[in-house]
């Protein structure tokens, strides 16, 4: 990233708040609608993105009964009447409960409606295991990465959380991004145990990040690692490790989960031959299936060996940390199945 | 704001049907659950207990006055805020604690932790932390109940943020049309998370609401006198009993603590929360019991020791007990 001198150093909750409130001063049709997010003295949502919005744009903060289902609905009609909503979720797994809504009505009104519609609706949903068991927990990017209609992305650092933000409000699109509560940055009493450091240098001027595009953020040569939130930053880590024992590993921010960026991902696979994919959640029927699954038709005859993936276990998220942290891939697994494909 | 205006000034008069000993085991039942939770906050407060909590402080007469009126063998789901409706319906309060501190000895084996902390075999099926989940799984296990032929009832203690979910209105509709034996205990605290019932609904009688909306027999009560809970979960569980389910129940109340972890409620006025910390419900009964000389001063106190000591002892062990082992992550999982 090429940084202006007059940028500042944010996490991604303060990034998502300040794209949030310019894209609200730039463009009157864009709003918030969702739980807790514009009570006086609350919490700005769940994770403290919109603290303080509603003295900013108190006609524009709208906060919703618990009732995700109804809200989707509201923002999908209100997004075909021509406004630009942003809809909350307090943690991605009551996404499940607003699922009608988003793959029925607000993924498929362009198609079935001929093209008459528009549906410029973006979707922020946290993500990741967090000491809160099962259903405060899950990673729900799978279940609507296989959605026609919808584009999913998913942001690892304050910079692209901003400019992935505001590209989404741009696009005549519905967009879901995903975000993960160990990298928010929330401070105070919303401040998360086990958090990691995902700020980063932001711009004073306006940028976007394209919606489409995944991000190559340590170059290497001999293994490609592909990954996402949570693990991308684990994976970092992981590449840190192997090149202290001679391994070059090129680490990828897929980021645009959906649809992927096979160019960015094949590229790399061309150049190194060996693809590790690394996700937080079931392997069974994972967004790193469908990755594999792309690859392997894309380029799989550059591939030396198999694709590997590192990825939970195939069951519910649980709640000990003794099994919550066997339950999510660690530095010493990507390590691990890294050198074994170096084995080929 | 929204003054306890239906709270009456003196604590509850009429004697109900209950002897002196079963008085004492109602008040000792919500001594437990008040210093079972703040026990529990200083533990998390201070970094021992993993994850995160919601508790009921200010809540106790409602899951005890509905407990009480229940068998063993009938069923109650709960929700994230589920620790006190756990010691109501008998679980342990080492189960508890023990899950809580994610120990395979946890009432869950430490896979749910404090947002679904339930027993089968105690009749508390494992809170459902999706607000508004457990209202149609309470029908049911009505719905089981009936078509067994047992006079078992159901039921389901969820908030009042709750009552804006659909699937409170199907769950409620579909017990009336069937006549199922579930009851349905609204804890209207005044808020759903941080946000005030008036937001979020135009009539905040909830009880009206539902009567007029679904025919079902919906009453509003004082839910800080625990015995006016007990008479209406009692009259509640004999109509279901009989066939002539469902029943709703509205007890007003208040969460005299966090929505969760370290919440500091800068959205409660003060007033607001002075006014209800005088109607605590544990206060109110040590009055009415004091008053009707059921006990007196050096007798409450002897419960509190009695209580605390039973606590502090419980979190000893919790401290020791056994942690899975990472074998136990993928059991579990089918039958
Ligand atoms: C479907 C769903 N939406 C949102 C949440 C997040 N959430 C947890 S508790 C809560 C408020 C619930 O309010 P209420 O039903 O009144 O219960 P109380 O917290 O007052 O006990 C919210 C919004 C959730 N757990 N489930
Ligand atoms: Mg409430």
């Amino acid at each position: 990233m090429c940084l202006p001198e007059s940028g500042k150093h944010l996490g991604i909750a303060e990034a998502l708040r300040e794209a949030i409130a310019e894209e609200m001063a730039r463009d009157e049709r864009v709003f918030c609608i969702g739980e807790d997010i514009a009570v006086p003295g609350g919490w700005g949502g769940a994770f403290t993105v919109t603290l303080g919005l509603e003295k900013r744009f108190p006609d524009r903060m709208i906060n919703t009964p618990i009732a995700e289902l109804g809200f989707f609905g509201v923002a999908c009609g209100a997004a075909m009447a021509g406004m630009r909503p942003i809809a909350d979720v307090q943690y991605g797994d009551f996404l499940l409960l607003a699922a009608d809504q988003i793959i029925n009505n607000i993924a498929k009104m362009r198609y079935m409606s001929g093209g008459q519609v528009t549906m410029p609706l973006v979707m922020r949903a946290p993500v990741g295991a967090t000491g809160r068991g099962s259903q405060h927990a899950q990673n729900l990017e799978r279940y609507f990465t296989g959605v026609p209609g919808l584009k999913v992305v998913a942001v690892s650092n304050a910079y692209d959380a901003k400019g992935l933000l505001k590209a989404a409000v741009r696009d005549d699109n519905p967009v879901l991004i995903f975000e993960h509560k160990l990298l928010y940055g929330s401070k105070g009493a919303r401040a998360e145990p086990g958090a990691v450091d995902a700020t980063s240098d932001v711009p004073e001027d306006d940028y976007t990040v394209p919606l489409h595009q995944a991000a190559v953020r340590r170059a290497g040569s001999d293994v490609t690692i592909l990954a996402w939130l949570l693990m991308l930053h684990y994976s970092l880590q992981a590449a840190e490790e192997l090149a202290a024992e001679g391994i070059s590993a090129e680490v990828i921010d897929v980021r645009s989960l959906s649809p992927l960026d096979l160019e960015t991902l094949g590229a790399s696979v061309r150049k190194t031959g060996r693809v590790v994919i690394v996700e937080e959640g079931p392997k069974r029927g994972s967004v790193s299936a469908e990755i594999a699954a792309s690859l392997l038709e894309e380029c799989g005859e550059y591939l030396r060996c198999p694709i590997r993936r590192v990825a939970s276990a195939d069951v519910p998220v649980p709640f000990t940390p003794v099994l919550e942290n066997a339950y999510r891939p660690d530095v010493p697994r990507i390590v691990e199945t890294a050198k074994t494909v170096m084995q080929f | 704001m929204t003054t306890p205006q239906i709270l009456p000034a003196t604590p509850a008069q009429q004697p109900a049907a209950c002897g002196c000993d079963q008085l004492l085991a109602l008040y000792e039942r919500m001594v437990l659950i008040r210093e079972f939770e703040d026990g529990v906050k200083f533990l998390f407060l201070e970094g021992t207990m993993p994850g995160t909590i919601h508790q009921c402080q200010g809540q106790e007469a409602t899951a005890v006055g509905v407990c009480a009126a229940l068998r063993a063998d009938d069923f109650i789901t709960s929700t994230f805020r589920g620790h006190g409706h756990a010691l109501a319906k008998g679980l342990s309060v080492q189960e508890l604690l023990d899950e809580l501190f994610g120990a395979t000895t946890g009432c869950c084996r430490g896979k749910g932790g404090s947002m679904h902390v339930g027993n089968m075999a105690k009749g508390m099926v494992p809170g459902i932390a999706i607000v508004g989940g457990g209202i149609p799984v309470a029908a049911g296990l009505a719905l089981a109940f009936k078509m067994q032929k047992s006079d078992r009832v159901a039921v389901s203690f969820f908030g009042d943020g709750a009552v804006s979910e659909g699937a409170f209105h199907e769950g409620v509709n579909m017990a009336a049309i069937w006549n199922l034996p579930v009851i349905f205990v609204c804890e209207n605290n005044l808020y759903g998370a941080s946000t005030h019932v008036s937001q979020v609904m135009r009539d905040t009688h909830i009880a009206r609401r539902v009567g007029s909306s679904y025919g079902v027999r919906a009453e509003q009560h004082d839910g800080n006198d625990v015995l006016a809970v007990y008479e209406a979960a009692q009259a509640a569980v004999a109509q279901c009993r009989a066939g002539n389910g469902p029943v709703f129940l509205e007890l007003l109340t208040y969460r005299l603590t966090g929505h969760s972890r370290r919440d500091p409620c800068h959205y409660q006025p003060q007033e607001e929360r002075e006014a209800w910390a005088s109607q605590d419900p544990i206060d109110r009964f040590a009055r009415a019991l004091r008053e009707r000389g059921v006990i007196d001063d050096p007798g409450l106190e002897a419960i509190r020791t009695r209580v605390r000591q039973q606590f502090d002892e419980a979190v000893q062990v919790a401290r020791c007990q056994p942690l899975p082992s990472v074998k136990e992550l993928t059991s579990d999982v089918f039958a």
